[in-house]
């Protein structure tokens, strides 16, 4: 392992894990973006144009092997903190108050991902797996009223479902707090901490924390109650 | 009774140091690699010394007892350290430097070395500014400096409240770059137990490995003593928990003379006692005396009235008050000497004017300065016909920037907060001008042991100047040892290395091991401390800041019975081979035991009063200290003779070229 | 002599390879005025005279600067209040009856010696690795004021050089780094001049030091900077994250 450097030192994983922190979260904004589509109400018309538009392009889907590739990246090295942050202190203590030095997401980073990872699984076993990898599954949802492979009947289909619905929100909870933390976070590894810009980031970090999550909550939320159709 | 030779260079005093660095001889750079060097202690003396060894070439092996080398007690100085700069263009010189701590040290310390002191002072500025330690800085950028006790100039740089930490970082940087190198071998958790005296030469120490209590035999050409005061013979004092006199006792009962060791510093602005419970004084920084007002209530109702708790300080009328310094010291007022002020507040305490309910303390009041800076500040931002209240505001601001640090820890401790009430404050033993006798070369009655910074007897005098001991301490071992230390190892290129098998090593090794196991098998019933308390008192009431011949008498008398008391009910708990604090504090102890016996005998001796050795029979009209420099100019230096309380006095007498001998004056 | 009474649970540790245990110790006769460090000599000088082991604690100073005491106070690392050392704490913060956990620093890096004394050598050997300026004594240098430090930046350098070196920050953060430790060292020396020659070949090898002695990694939790007792701003972790990448991708 290298002791000097971008790669393996301790200071290296943190800017592995900011910089893969960052890009993931460019990618939410172009997710959530997208899946707001729903929201024109048109029986998913604007939204399958999109869907249909990233599920073709050829850069759309070189970058998504980029993203795969940072997410793994993100998680791999994520574990790796968190073993070697669990054998520095192979004793715990017998009595700690740490709420009152520090918050409880920042603290429960790998634990957060870890359910964000485990949502993940779920999610792309719906929206990806089935989607571009099991023949047949599109079929029963026909074409919608343009004519075009209808993913938003896949939608409402998953989400009639209560028990999903609630895993999803759960999901965004979890990638509510992660948020919290890490957006701020991200900037601090990366050494972008300064007196006159740290209330514009932090502002920035918790309105993009609620914001994100809260959107993506509201789709399973309006689809099972029928909102949007 | 012998005379002692300084070997002071001759010629006029200007000229005695680079005289004698140009006649000194040398070690040429590759011998250097064949001369090892063992550094006892690690404070700004000890750190500085051995990395600046190191940069030379010698082997260095380096000790302290503290768990890291950057713990040693340096660090707690606050206030700062001179040097003869004059960047205020206030008139500052090496001989301005030089005269005012030869007079500060009330005529008692060596001429020639007190100017060499003043004439390297600046030197250790451009040294810490070069390692990068962050002295304060004015709006320019550039050094910014304060005055201090007992000068007229503004000579004192400083670093906010934190002086001695920033330079003894510096100093542990350097040696941690030495160690890094492998040219400096740290051997932190130890502690010396006996110097090894072969020949006649200091060939090496025996050490206490404090974590596996291993003794560890150590052989060097040479051994450098730079272990710090001896304050905490007094049980009370600002020093360390772990502050010793061992090193330097261990050494005197070796060969090396113990000078002057009666003179002791009591300082005069230290939180006062509040309890039996306490285990140390914390000191304010001198510097609070630059705006602070020192006072106690004129009439005697008044303070019988505070410490009974029925009124507080600011009940007191301001025509009601006795600013007594700046009574009886108009052109120095407030920052008169450590010693003056520290006798003072006693002499007001004594006759019942005390603040507190033991009735010993004195008020340091910052109502005027907060009105002061308020009123000045004002004006800055235009603020016209500003109200009581918008003046205090902006006072307290002001005054909180430049001692807000001192204000939070006086909080901390007391429970009370000083922008609001007067501070309280009583003297509190601080520092040891006394210690081991040294030559021009730093050189001990012990050939090839060295000592540096307060171990030595020093070019203080009977009483230090604020910001002169961190001046001295780095004076020594960045700039005066690594030169005269030479003189003598240029003798040493062909020894090779010291073998620690020999029968001085088995002897001193069997010594400390004998005394070990004494402790553990005195089994009595009382703790280290207890002795240690008991002791503490005998030497503040009988040898503190005011002594007379009766008083001494009794107190070597009761030091005496203590010593009999401790060696037969001292219970020391656990093992010798393990992490022990028990057995660290006892060994410590048993050395202090001795070493007060000495103090009284040596203030009992010196018939006059000079500096922080103030002999109640001997003072003027006026209450002030009275020398005789008929009899009395010398460094009183004893040699141990076998057993405690029989040392024999040698003589150094003290002349004076450049400076004529006068009365002390502050008025 | 007050008249508070507590009970104190202590972590008791006989040596470095001993199991250790926490401990119930009742003492009474607690006063206000005491600092806790006096309320543990209380305790030991019972103990010694019952003819029990003393409880081995790290102290030297008692003025909070010598950075020599530790312990982790009721859950916190140098008690429940903030910018103090533990010598500075005093019993006033508590009141009678209160049950108080004292372990010491719990860290992989800082093995245990016995009870609650650690080995904070760690620190020594990262500072050896590069916190320094590479000057030799010489009473020849420039002089200090030949180059004027703005003002702003030697503030800073001071606010980071005010560290004692005490460990709480690795105490304290859980994932027991010392990244707060090695950034204040490293920005001292980053923010002055004399510094700047060595600045990157001294944040890359402190921190390959501080990887080496088993420190777990900063995820910017930020309990070090709450805990420190002299207020060492997590903006210097930040300064070394800059630091330390600028001379990673610089270095050739």
């Amino acid at each position: 392992m290298a002791q000097q450097g971008l790669f393996g030192t301790s200071l290296a994983k943190k800017y592995w894990m900011a910089l893969t922190g960052i890009f993931l979260i460019t990618f939410l904004v172009v997710h959530a973006g997208i899946n707001a589509m729903i929201f024109f109400n048109d029986g998913g018309v604007t939204f399958n144009t999109w869907a249909h538009f990233m599920g073709t392009n050829l850069i759309i889907r070189t970058m998504e092997i980029v993203l795969f590739l940072g997410l793994i990246l993100h998680v791999v090295d994520g574990l790796m903190l968190w073993k070697q942050n669990r054998a520095a202190r192979p004793t715990d203590y017998a009595f700690a108050k740490h709420n009152a030095n520090s918050k409880w997401y920042s603290r429960s980073m790998g634990i957060l991902g870890t359910l964000i990872l485990l949502f993940l699984i779920v999610h792309l076993w719906h929206f990806w797996v089935k989607t571009r990898h099991i023949a047949g599954t599109m079929e029963p949802y026909g074409v919608d009223a343009a004519g075009q492979e209808n993913l938003f009947a896949l939608m409402a289909d998953v989400f009639s479902n209560p028990l999903i619905v609630v895993v999803y929100v759960l999901g965004c909870f979890s990638l509510f707090w992660h948020l919290l933390h890490g957006f701020r976070s991200a900037f601090q590894s990366l050494g972008l901490n300064h007196k006159k810009y740290n209330g514009a980031i932090a502002f920035l970090g918790a309105a993009f924390a609620i914001i994100v999550p809260l959107l993506f909550a509201s789709m399973p939320v309006a689809m099972y109650l029928g909102w949007v159709k | 009774m012998s005379i002692l030779d300084a070997k002071v260079p001759a010629g006029p005093i200007e000229k005695k140091w680079s005289e004698h660095k140009d006649h000194i001889r040398l070690v040429n750079p590759a011998n250097k690699r064949r001369i090892d060097i063992i550094v006892v202690g690690t404070g700004l003396a000890g750190a500085s010394a051995a990395s600046s060894l190191a940069e030379m070439g010698y082997n260095v092996k380096s000790f302290c007892y503290q768990d890291s080398s950057r713990r040693a007690h340096s660090i707690a100085a606050q206030g700062g350290i001179n040097a003869a700069k004059n960047y205020p263009n206030d008139g500052d010189s090496i001989y301005r430097l030089f005269y005012d701590t030869l007079k500060g040290g009330d005529y008692r310390a060596r001429e020639s070395n007190t100017w060499r002191l003043a004439e390297v002072s600046a030197s250790i500025i451009d040294q810490c500014v070069a390692q990068g330690v962050p002295f304060a800085r004015d709006y320019g950028g550039l050094l910014d400096n304060r005055s201090f006790g007992g000068a007229l100039v503004s000579r004192t740089f400083y670093a906010r409240g934190q002086t001695g930490q920033q330079l003894l970082l510096g100093a542990y940087s350097a040696l941690m770059r030495q160690v890094g190198k492998g040219k400096v071998k740290m051997y932190d958790r130890h502690e010396m137990q006996d110097l090894v005296v072969v020949d006649g030469k200091a060939r090496g120490i025996i050490a206490r490995n404090l974590v596996t209590g291993e003794l560890e035999r150590h052989g060097a050409h040479a051994v450098l003593l730079c272990t710090g005061g001896y304050g905490n013979v007094f049980f009370l004092s600002t020093n360390a928990m772990g502050s010793n006199v061992t090193a330097a006792w261990k050494a005197h009962k070796r060969g090396a003379y113990m000078a002057n060791p009666c003179y002791t510093q009591i300082h005069p602005t230290c939180i006062p006692v509040s309890g039996d419970h306490q285990s140390k004084l914390t000191l304010m920084s001198e510097s609070l005396r630059n705006d602070g007002r020192i006072w106690v209530p004129k009439k005697l109702e008044d303070a019988k009235a505070i410490q009974e708790g029925k009124k507080k300080g600011s009940d007191i009328a301001e025509d009601d008050r006795d600013y007594y310094l700046e009574r009886r010291y108009p052109s120095f007022g407030n920052l008169v000497p450590r010693d003056v002020a520290s006798r003072a507040a006693k002499e007001r305490c004594d006759a019942g004017f005390g603040v507190n309910k033991t009735g010993e303390a004195v008020y340091l009041d910052f109502a005027s300065a907060i009105e002061r800076y308020g009123k000045l500040e004002a004006n800055v931002n235009h603020i016209d016909n500003p109200s009581a209240e918008k003046i205090r505001e902006l006072g307290m601001k002001v005054v909180s920037e430049k001692y807000g640090n001192l204000f939070d820890m006086y909080e901390n401790i007391v429970g009370e907060n000083a922008y609001v009430h007067a501070m309280k404050i009583y003297p509190a033993v601080h520092y040891t001008m006394g210690g081991l006798w040294v030559d021009y070369n730093l050189q001990s009655t012990v050939p090839g042991m060295y000592v540096l910074g307060e171990a030595n007897f020093s070019d203080h005098g009977a009483n230090r100047l604020g910001a002169s001991a961190l001046m001295q301490g780095l004076a020594d071992g960045y700039f005066i040892l690594p030169y005269t230390i030479a003189d003598q190892l240029s003798g040493e290129i062909r020894t090779g290395p010291i073998k620690t098998d020999t029968a001085e090593f088995v002897e001193a090794e069997k010594s400390v091991r004998e005394r070990i196991d004494k402790f553990f098998s005195t089994k009595g019933t009382e703790p280290v401390d207890h002795f240690h308390k008991r002791l503490g008192k005998v030497m503040w009431e009988k040898c503190g800041m005011a002594r007379n011949a009766k008083g001494l008498q009794e107190g070597i008398e009761e030091i005496r019975k203590i010593r009999e008391d401790f060696w037969a009910n001292v219970r020391v708990p656990g093992k010798p081979n393990e992490l022990n604090q028990e057995l660290e504090k006892a060994g410590r102890v048993a050395d202090f035991l001795e070493l007060g016996e000495l103090m009284c005998k040596d203030a009992l001796i010196r018939n006059e009063s000079c500096g922080g050795h103030f002999r109640e029979e001997y003072q003027t009209e006026e209450g002030e200290a009275l020398r005789d420099d008929a009899n009395y100019a010398f460094v009183g230096a004893w040699e141990w003779t076998g057993e405690p309380g029989n040392d024999v006095l040698h003589k150094e007498k003290l002349e004076f070229e450049a400076l004529k001998l006068s009365q002390r004056s502050y008025k | 002599m007050g008249n508070m009474k507590l009970t104190l649970k202590i972590w008791r540790q006989a040596g470095p390879s001993a199991k250790g245990a926490m401990v119930d110790y009742p003492v009474t006769d607690i006063s206000e005025d005491m600092s806790f460090l006096e309320m543990l000599d209380v305790l030991n000088d019972k103990l010694v005279r019952e003819g029990q082991e003393p409880v081995a604690f790290d102290h030297d100073c008692r003025e909070g600067i010598c950075g020599a005491c530790s312990l982790f106070i009721d859950g916190r690392p140098h008690g429940p209040s903030r910018h103090i050392t533990t010598c500075q704490l005093h019993m006033r913060k508590f009141k009678d009856g209160d049950v108080i956990h004292v372990e010491p620093w719990r860290s992989g890096s800082f093995p245990i010696i016995k009870d609650l004394v650690v080995d904070r050598g760690a620190f020594d050997r990262i500072q050896a690795a590069g916190g320094f300026v590479s000057v030799n004594t010489n009473g020849n240098l420039v002089d200090a004021n030949a180059m004027p430090i703005p003002k702003p930046e030697s503030d800073k350098a001071f606010d980071a050089a005010a560290c004692i070196g005490c460990g709480a920050c690795v105490a304290a953060c859980p994932n027991s780094s010392a990244m707060l430790f090695v950034a204040a060292k490293v920005s001292q020396y980053a923010l002055l001049p004399q510094g700047r020659p060595e600045a990157k070949e001294r944040a890359l090898n402190m921190v390959e030091q501080m990887d080496k002695e088993g420190f777990g990694n900063c995820s910017n939790i930020g309990a070090c900077e709450i805990e420190c007792p002299k207020d060492i701003s997590l903006e210097n972790i930040a300064r070394l994250n800059r630091e330390y990448l600028g001379a990673s991708v610089a270095k050739e």
